[in-house]
């Protein structure tokens, strides 16, 4: 057989390099230059520094916020998933649910600017119900509500799979055995779709834990997330070896979660 | 199928109101002859025109196609490639491994992404600007591609292969003219996935573009930055349109495709 022949990877090459250089080098980076401090000594002063208060404050408000925006994102995905999947002509309306996250990012976060700024629309309509206007831009919840905005589509999707996959016949059995529509979620359907759900906290939660967009344009700097001190670190401060430490622990995390939301059995959601 | 009731009706159609609603407000104030976007004073065309007359923004949004259109073609040779490579080892638990470190790069967050490639790109001198994009833009788009096109390899039957050996077929045959193919749908829609990760891409890019060179997002950033202008609005009218046309194109494709698996990201 020629599959013996040591050379039959050959044509591989530049896939194998992409590996090597792009893959596993950016990690080997990013852990060696947690380790240098500004003028590049060899230090823990970094580890150090990120478990000072600072930095244990601004991990536990970045998680506080992800958990926030995934928790919201998911209240308002799953009922939006389960009605697309009981409309007549669902791939279609899923499209059109999809359409909006092909927009391009900043342009959707730059509407928000002007629909929640002082004169804009929101606080027009708050103006003309009598409840005044609001300073809605650079707070917390404008920074949660176009998170939210922005991540729901993807929350959708996997949910959409894992309810679109459920036999129409099992929800047939449980009614005919006496379950009312809240027993048949609980105990049909909400166990039959918690891996989309898992898949959905996935690709949201490790995403928000490291916005820095949104929190520049909209939350002004109030919010401060893992993203935005790595981009902070890199880019203004110029202290590669802090945002690398950082950098390091947001992986660490990013792993943990991967784990929590995989697993097969069992798992964070029961 | 039940007919939906009256609350989920209300509540989807909710949903896509906010959906929608602040992209068709910016393209609403982009015909405003005004210069914010609280309220429409008389219909216009300027800012469009404006668009077309700005040479810096044509050619950035010229830097951004390039980028876009040569990342894809290039990120797609080099993901068909890998997802060959995988599709053929023998090794079950190798081929485990690989695929594992494939997907880091797809859940990896982009500013770790970005970080660590600007700092690849010193060691190695690299000049920050469109080397140095590009390559990013590549890099992060080939695992997706392999995504796309491994499970159509998978699908394949292997007696395809066996066949056209038993026929006297060469290797090169084999793959140009059997496997190839068979799996177009699962390339094409691999290319467009990495054209419009590439189009949307602003973290990673923000990252790594030097002074002197900016894609369409990082320029809409700086300036959002500095507040409103209605030449922004004007692009994403523009950008609405194009976005809609290629969604159109890559549905196509998907629906030929049939993909088993939806797009995640």
């Amino acid at each position: 057989m020629r599959s013996k022949n040591p050379l039959r990877f050959i044509y591989a090459t530049p896939y194998a390099v992409w590996l090597v250089l792009f893959v596993l080098a950016p990690i080997a980076v990013i852990v060696y230059y947690s380790f240098f401090d500004l003028s590049g000594h060899l230090t823990l002063a970094n580890y150090r520094n990120f478990f000072s208060s600072i930095y244990f404050k601004l991990t536990i408000s970045s998680f506080w916020y992800a958990f926030l925006i995934t928790f919201f994102a998911l209240l308002i995905s799953y009922p939006t998933a389960y009605f697309l999947t009981k409309t007549r002509h669902k791939q279609l309306w899923l499209l059109l649910i999809i359409i909006p996250s092909w927009i391009n990012l900043l342009l959707k976060t730059y509407a928000f600017i002007g629909l929640m700024g002082v004169y804009g629309p929101i606080n027009a309509f708050l103006e003309a119900v009598g409840i005044g206007s609001q300073q809605i831009l650079f707070t917390d919840f404008s920074f949660v509500f176009v998170s939210v905005y922005i991540f729901i589509p993807f929350m959708i999707l996997p949910i959409f799979n894992a309810l679109d996959k459920i036999n129409p016949t099992l929800l047939d059995a449980s009614k005919d055995l006496g379950a009312n529509a809240w027993v048949t979620f609980k105990r049909v359907i909400w166990p039959m779709t918690t891996d989309g759900v898992k898949s959905g906290i996935q690709v949201v939660f490790i995403p928000a834990l490291s916005l820095f967009m949104i929190t520049r344009l909209i939350a002004g700097n109030k919010v401060i997330t893992l993203g935005t001190a790595i981009e902070q670190q890199f880019l203004v401060t110029q202290n590669w070896g802090m945002g690398s430490t950082i950098a390091v622990f947001l992986i660490i995390f990013m792993f943990l979660i991967m784990i929590l939301t995989s697993g097969k059995k069992g798992g964070i959601i029961k | 199928m039940k007919k939906l009731g009256i609350l989920p009706r209300v509540y989807l159609a909710a949903v896509f109101v906010i959906l929608y609603a602040p992209i068709f407000y910016l393209i609403y104030y982009s015909f405003n002859s005004g210069d914010g976007m609280s309220h429409f004073e008389s219909f216009t065309l300027d800012h469009y025109q404006a668009v077309f007359q700005d040479t810096r923004l044509l050619i950035i949004v010229l830097n951004t196609v390039i980028i876009a259109l040569l990342s894809a073609l290039l990120s797609t040779t080099i993901g068909v490639i890998g997802a060959l490579m995988i599709y053929f080892m023998k090794n079950k638990s190798a081929r485990q491994a690989v695929l594992s470190l494939n997907n880091i790069l797809i859940v990896s967050p982009d500013v770790i992404i970005g970080a660590s490639f600007l700092i690849l790109f010193t060691l190695i001198g690299v000049k920050l600007g469109f080397a140095s994009v590009l390559i990013s833009h590549i890099a992060f788009s080939i695992p997706i591609v392999v995504i796309m096109v491994l499970p159509k390899l998978l699908e394949m039957s292997t007696t395809l292969i066996d066949a056209a050996r038993d026929l006297g077929a060469s290797r090169k045959d084999i793959l140009t003219r059997v496997i190839l193919p068979y799996i177009k749908p699962g390339i094409f829609a691999g290319f467009f996935l990495a054209l419009t990760y590439s189009l949307d891409d602003f973290a990673v890019t923000f990252f790594v573009t030097g002074n002197g060179f900016s894609t369409l997002s990082v320029e809409i950033y700086s300036m959002a930055r500095t507040g409103i202008t209605l030449t922004i609005n004007a692009l994403s009218g523009l950008i609405f349109l194009i976005t809609i046309i290629l969604v159109l194109g890559y549905y196509i494709i998907g629906n030929k495709a049939k993909s088993p698996q939806g797009v995640k990201k």
